[in-house]
């Protein structure tokens, strides 16, 4: 054990609370350390002194008066047993409305609205020209397949299907 | 606390009788003023009371009720320090504890009664000059003789920043009462003192 350590030690050993193991250890630190014995006696010449400040007495009607404000504290009704804590009832609150947000949150969603239909019109479009795509005859010429680019929807226009018509 | 958790108003009474002392002594100590003392004390157990539904035997009773005694404390301070900054450390506070010692006194010289009184004083006031949780800490430790664990729990704070805290404590306190230490009551009685 360092004389650090022991430093603050020492003051745990005060009231003998220390465990027998760790007062042993410094007990042999301090029958080799004079500057730690040092210490360790004005430590305790401290402790002895603290023991003269005298402890009081409560006053006479101490008691009186703390049985007084207890009896002013308001009482609890049978009825109130059914009214749930404000913490309880704002955690619950809280929790159902988190769930219903959940729960409403994609159909009030406009973006995904959107998006469905937009996916909707582009099946729709498929499936009408699948009579024209399925015609072998139609699809060997490739002057046909030119006239399906203006069928695609609008969301599908884009440079690169422009520079294809014009080709 | 958990009778008293359960209605019965006598086990309260029980523990008034049992911490009133210990309480008032406690918060007395911190706060150096008897009579607030006794306010506080009143007021931590009217906490006790009032938290009694939500108590939980999670740590032992008097970690609890020193906890709350502590917190009371600490504001109890912070609040008088701000209104009373221009009062000085070394003012007379009138209100020592004078009631145990006046039938001693009796039978005492009045210059060891005087002396007596200077010791206690001044113990009193470097016990006053502690930063507040050094001081709370060190009332637990000697006076409430609480292990570490305890304190640490009352305090809200880790055992080795305790450890270190109340290092700190000692050694303001044994540079303040040295003094006093060199000088035991024992000695000072033939000094040689005229009679």
């Amino acid at each position: 054990m360092k004389c650090e350590e022991v430093s603050k030690e020492l003051v745990e050993h005060l009231n003998q609370r220390a465990d027998s193991a760790q007062r042993r250890e410094l007990e042999e630190h301090l029958a080799g350390c004079t500057a730690c014995r040092k210490r360790a006696e004005e430590l305790r010449g401290i402790w002895n002194v603290m023991d003269e400040l005298p402890a009081i007495e409560p006053s006479f009607g101490f008691d009186a008066r703390v049985r007084q404000r207890v009896a002013a504290e308001p009482r609890r009704r049978w009825f109130e047993l059914f009214v749930p804590q404000p913490r309880l009832a704002l955690s619950i609150g809280l929790l159902i409305a988190l769930m219903v947000l959940v729960v409403k949150l994609p159909l009030k969603n406009p973006g995904t609205a959107v998006t469905t239909t937009a996916t909707q019109q582009e099946d729709f479009n498929a499936i009408k020209n699948l009579g024209v795509l399925e015609n072998y005859d139609v699809v060997t010429k490739m002057d046909v397949l030119s006239e399906l680019t203006p069928v695609a929807t609008e969301s599908d226009q884009s440079p690169q299907s422009g520079t294809a018509s014009n080709d | 606390m958990l009778d008293v958790k359960a209605g019965d108003d006598s086990s309260f009474d029980f523990l008034l009788r049992k911490y009133r002392s210990p309480l008032v002594n406690f918060l007395n100590r911190m706060v150096r003023d008897s009579s607030t003392a006794e306010d506080l004390a009143q007021e931590v157990f009217l906490r006790v009371y009032r938290a009694r539904k939500q108590y939980t035997p999670s740590a032992k009773f008097t970690t609890w009720l020193f906890r709350i005694a502590t917190n009371v404390a600490l504001n109890s301070v912070r609040d008088t320090r701000h209104r009373k900054m221009e009062v000085s450390i070394d003012a007379p506070t009138g209100d020592e504890d004078s009631r145990p010692m006046e039938l001693r006194a009796r039978e005492k010289r009045i210059d060891q009664h005087l002396e007596e009184r200077d010791r206690i004083e001044t113990i009193r006031r470097a016990i006053l000059a502690l930063p507040e949780k050094q001081r709370a800490a060190v009332l637990l430790h000697k006076y409430e003789e609480m292990d570490y664990a305890e304190i640490a729990r009352v305090l809200d704070c880790s055992q080795s920043a305790l450890k270190s805290l109340l290092f700190r404590a000692y050694e303001n306190l044994r540079v303040q009462l040295a003094p006093l230490v060199a000088q035991p009551v024992e000695h000072r009685a033939g000094e040689g003192r005229p009679s």
